[in-house]
């Protein structure tokens, strides 16, 4: 079958000289599971390094944002074997320790040496541990990620736009150093003609299927004070996820969809956010760090035209959601030595320094602890400040039943107009009692 | 139209019984050629809904393969009768088919109308205008959402082409108002000539002689439409809203890529709710339960309309 | 020729005729827009206004069938001397391939699981057909319309006992789970339909055949099948078209080893944002074999999507 595909292939004459790959005597064909985006695709050339190294052939399988939890899930409650290694995400790794998706990573990590603690904490925690804040290992950090923020630099140094922000708002345009100043700046640039062109505010994240309006609201309602639960009592959420801090949050977020946002960004995401900024279409953007490489080297608003900072604070703290993922051996696999052995490969602190150098965001603290690093990209020393203020949704192994609702209860009042924001919160507090209730947590 | 339940062939046992000498005997042939089909369906149809049932009063999860499997009784029942997002899910599933259906019978017959005036090229037309029926219709749906992007989307310039509206003011599958409207444009695009097909072999199955009665009873060509072409048109008619409907109430790919039931729930039909139950909290008795309450629900309306097709067939 | 009040006049021709004819330019429209697409460079595909007239490339066939990335100095270090065509339209945009993308393998997965599932679906489906046209089958109607009710079903509420059943039987993501799926799926057509053509053969041709000494195996062999092979023929058609397009099936039960390319070409995506010229040269690819069938189909078009209710 796979040499038939591949001949299908060759047959349309394109790639014949991958084709021919030597096997060598235990070499194994591994399959590594991730989402389809440019660091995965870095990793696609960064990984033949080891295969000429182990001997092994690296196959990959790469999923659209909006479809990878979604098909992974499948794939891993099917019991299937098409993934031998899984980037999965950070919130999946609840689900995958208790029902023994993956398997777990103390043993292995003792013996090759590998130790937690040369990881960026808050990466540990968020990818590698359950239950959270036990050394329990299901994984190793293997991307780093939060949301921050992309701007126009270019069109902040505007000296006529700086002198009517200046007289507007009484302060210079810059970049945002609150969620309130970042609603001016977006205001300020909605609707207004630059170099001819219409341009608007702010491109920020709405979409509905899988998981994006909820990544992108996180970033307010955490810095205007929503807490998941009352940090005293687990599962207690009445009055921490609707509370008045809360419920403004979400006002905000509504407001800023609605003064300052794109015409027809009612379901975008990470791609979609990415084409608007650039493409000209808006002065600012929030999306996950992954796309700072990508915007430095565009050649339409890369090479210092953009500028980068980290989600600014609200009036309730300081925080960004935290993204990324960390890489795990799927306990169907065959293959779990093969895998092992890339997933230690892959902790070598020189393949952890040209993971970063490829546009991939090393978790190791040796990586981004170098004296070197944060000059060493515009956007370093962003990443940095971002990684230190992360805060990850539920990591519950019921986390695909609290994310649904927050989806649809956040979608139906920021997009659709439908309630308001208290009836919102308070409607997802009924709905993730009903999860806790059923799975016997309440 | 033909029936086979009275379909009017001698019956062949007769031949049967002269010819049992040789080779298998008839009754046995008769299992051989039928048990294969009867056993697969019984395995991969009969079965799982016996088990869809089974799980329906449990609160089994597919993603949580520790826990134990409790007896709930009705339970899953009630929660989603007198779940109100559901009866919001099975609105959104109303308009569509209710709409899809209205559009498609309306274009479709209008078509099938114009097409029987038998013009030069008729053939080749009907040809061309059924391709798009015939196509999958989740690639198909995948690429409308490009043709309804705000500003560069073919469908928003076409459309501000003809009435001036600036085509990046309005977004099709992201506007609670207009969303509705969007899915039922692509599904009425690409079921319309499934209509037209059927309408055109009704009016073609009424004999010129009536029409020709008629003409000597000096009938308007209004009164023949209405007295002789929309009655003998009527079954074919029934016909296509019973597959019509019983598609668009199943209805799942088109519209999950199109607006994945956004925004908000506006598009969410029952099959998608049911899919995010099923297969991304994987409530796998709940969602269950929802499936029988689905099947009841198809089965149900559909034989009371068979009935009614019937009745007026038999007229 | 004698005057007929049922031929229309010249006049309502004409007007039927070009009503008709800007009826079939609308519904064209959408699937001509996936195929010149696919033919547009990146920035002419999401053009404003929507370009009509562009410069063709095969940018986004050569998107379509590779994975790429973008060049980043600390990986790139083998020097490639000799670039192939399509390396150097990606290097225009400062990506750079590194290896087939998944889309031949889909393709090819709708191939097999197509014609596969077509094959048993036809093989159990002409034998059933010709033992309910032939033969008193106690229960026969219940059971031609229990065969019909499988359809009836919504995909997703069939999919949660067909998930489990897969798990525990090893068959998620297998081509022989598809395949098992989509011939059951698939029989309840094929016997309504070959049921029919089957009806249609006058039954002297077997009598005669079998007072020939003929078996009765051997009558249905020489006799019916060769008589019913067009009908059965058009029948196989539908079957493979049903399953090359069926989606809510191939997106719950599969994850990639027998993924189908309709659950595959909505994932396609660029090295950054939706790249829809590549997409639309995928769909293109997808739905010419069936824009082909449809028009060698056309006679039994009627037959085939009503279960053979209705019969030209």
């Amino acid at each position: 079958m796979k040499k038939s595909v591949l001949a299908f292939s060759a047959g349309l004459g394109m790639f014949t000289a991958s084709v021919v790959a030597a096997p060598t005597a235990n070499a194994e064909d591994l399959t590594l599971c991730w989402a389809a985006w440019d660091p995965a695709n870095a990793l696609v050339e960064l990984s033949k390094d080891f295969e000429a190294q182990s001997g092994h052939n690296m196959s990959f399988e790469f999923v659209p944002w909006p479809n990878f939890a979604d098909r992974m899930l499948n794939e891993l409650n099917s019991g299937g074997k098409l993934c031998d290694l899984m980037i999965g995400d950070s919130q999946w790794i609840g689900g995958a320790a208790e029902n023994g998706h993956y398997i777990k990573m103390n043993d292995f990590f003792e013996q090759e040496g590998i130790d937690m603690a040369d990881f960026i904490p808050a990466t540990v925690t968020g990818y590698a541990e359950w239950p959270k804040g036990t050394p329990n290992y299901w994984a190793l950090p293997a991307f780093g990620d939060v949301v921050g923020w992309t701007y126009r630099k270019d069109w902040f140094e505007r000296p006529e736009l700086q002198a009517e922000f200046q007289e507007k708002y009484g302060r210079a345009l810059d970049a945002p150093q609150t969620l309130e100043e970042l609603k001016d700046v977006a205001e300020f640039f909605q609707g207004r003609e630059i170099d001819g062109k219409t341009v608007y505010g702010a491109a920020i994240y709405t979409e509905r299927g899988s998981e994006g309006i909820t990544m992108g609201v996180t970033n307010a309602l955490y810095n205007y004070g929503f807490l998941y639960e009352n940090p005293e009592k687990p599962y207690e959420l009445e009055g921490f996820v609707n509370s008045p801090e809360a419920v403004a949050g979400l006002e905000y977020y509504k407001e800023l969809y609605d003064c300052c946002t794109p015409p027809g960004s009612s379901d975008w995401y990470m791609s979609e956010c990415i084409d608007a900024f650039k493409s000209g279409q808006v002065a600012l953007q929030m999306n996950f760090a992954f796309i700072w490489p990508g915007v430095e080297s565009d050649p339409n608003v890369g090479g210092g035209k953009s500028g980068y900072f980290p989600n600014p604070a609200g009036p309730g703290g300081h925080f960004a959601q935290l993204g990324g993922q960390g890489i795990s051996v799927v306990a169907y696999s065959d293959k779990q030595d093969a895998a092992l052995e890339y997933i230690k490969w892959f902790a070598q602190p020189e393949v952890q320094k040209k993971w970063w150098e490829a546009g991939g965001y090393s978790a190791l603290n040796a990586v981004v602890e170098d004296p070197g690093f944060a000059s060493s990209q515009p956007y370093a020393q962003t990443f940095l400040d971002s990684m230190a203020i992360v805060k990850d949704f539920w990591a519950e192994p019921a986390y695909a039943s609290l994310l649904l609702p927050m989806q649809s209860r956040i979608h139906n009042y920021v997009i659709a107009g439908q309630g308001t924001a208290q009836e919102a919160l308070d409607g997802l507090v009924k709905d993730w009692n009903e999860v806790f209730e059923d799975e016997g947590l309440k | 139209m033909s029936d086979h339940h009275r379909s009017h062939r001698p019956e062949p046992g007769s031949t049967a019984l002269v010819h049992r000498v040789k080779g298998l005997s008839d009754r046995a042939i008769a299992w051989l050629f039928i048990l294969p089909t009867i056993v697969i369906l019984l395995a991969i149809n009969i079965f799982p809904l016996i088990w869809t049932i089974y799980l329906s009063f449990t609160n089994y999860r597919v993603n949580r393969p520790n826990k134990a499997v409790d007896f709930v009784g009705l339970r899953n029942y009630e929660r989603i009768l007198s779940d109100t997002d559901i009866w919001i899910t099975m609105q959104a599933t109303a308009h569509f088919l209710f709409w899809t259906i209205f559009f498609q019978v309306l274009i479709g017959f209008a078509l099938a109308y114009l097409i029987n005036k038998k013009f030069k090229g008729n053939d080749l037309l009907t040809t061309i205008i059924v391709l798009p029926m015939m196509l999958s219709p989740a690639v198909v749906g995948n690429f409308w959402t490009f043709l309804y992007q705000p500003q560069i989307g073919l469908f928003n310039y076409v459309v501000s082409f003809f009435s001036g509206v600036d085509p990046s003011q309005f977004s099709m599958i992201g506007d609670v108002v207009l969303a509705p409207w969007a899915i039922v444009i692509v599904d009425t695009w690409m079921w319309t000539p499934f209509v037209m097909l059927i309408c055109l072999a009704g009016l073609r199955s009424i004999p010129d002689s009536i029409y020709e009665a008629a003409e000597c009873d000096r009938a308007s060509k209004w009164r023949q439409f209405w007295t002789i072409t929309i009655p003998m048109v009527l079954p074919f008619l029934m016909l296509a809203v019973l597959f019509r409907g019983i598609e668009n109430f199943k209805m799942f790919d088109l519209v999950v890529q199109l607006t994945g039931g956004g925004p908000g729930s506006t598009t969410e039909l029952t099959s998608i709710n049911l899919k995010r139950e099923a297969f991304e909290k994987w409530r796998t008795g709940y969602a269950s339960a929802y499936a029988v309450i689905l099947f009841v629900t198809v089965f149900g309306l559909a034989s009371i309309y068979v009935k009614a097709l019937n009745r007026v067939k038999d007229r | 020729m004698s005057f007929s009040v049922t031929e229309p006049s010249k006049r309502q021709k004409w007007f039927a005729g070009i009503v008709v004819v800007c009826y079939t330019l609308i519904t064209l429209m959408p699937l001509v827009w996936i195929i010149t697409t696919g033919f547009k460079s990146s920035p002419d595909s999401i053009a404003y206004p929507p370009k009509v007239v562009f410069t063709p490339t095969v940018e986004g066939y050569v998107n379509l069938f590779t994975t790429q990335t973008r060049m980043s100095p600390g990986v790139i270090t083998e020097p490639r001397d000799h670039l192939p065509w399509y390396e150097q339209i990606v290097r225009k945009k400062g990506n750079t391939i590194v290896g087939p993308s998944r889309f031949s393998e889909r393709f090819f997965n709708s191939v097999i699981i197509g014609f596969g599932s077509t094959f048993f679906a036809i093989v159990l489906g002409t034998t059933a057909a010709y033992a309910f046209s032939r033969f008193r089958v106690p229960l026969k109607d219940d059971l031609l319309f229990f065969i019909l009710s499988t359809r009836m079903m919504p995909p997703i509420a069939v999919a949660i006992p067909i998930f489990l059943m897969f798990r525990n039987l090893g068959l998620n993501d297998t081509h022989a789970g598809m395949i098992l799926l989509y011939t059951t799926v698939n029989l309840s057509l094929a016997v309504w339909l070959i049921n029919g053509f089957i009806d249609e053969i006058p039954i002297e041709y077997e009598e005669a055949a079998l007072i020939d000494g003929y078996t009765r195996f051997q009558a249905f062999y020489k006799v019916v099948l060769p008589q019913a092979a067009t009908g059965i023929a058009s029948t196989a058609i539908f079957c493979l078209i049903f399953a090359w397009n069926e989606y809510a099936f191939a997106v719950l039960l599969t994850s990639g080893t027998a993924q189908t390319a309709p659950p595959f070409i909505p994932t396609i995506i660029g090295v950054a944002g939706q790249d829809w010229p590549a997409v639309a040269a995928g769909a293109t690819l997808f739905l010419l074999p069936v824009m082909v069938f449809t028009i060698i189909l056309r006679r039994h078009l009627l037959r085939g999507i009503t279960f053979g209710a209705v019969r030209k």
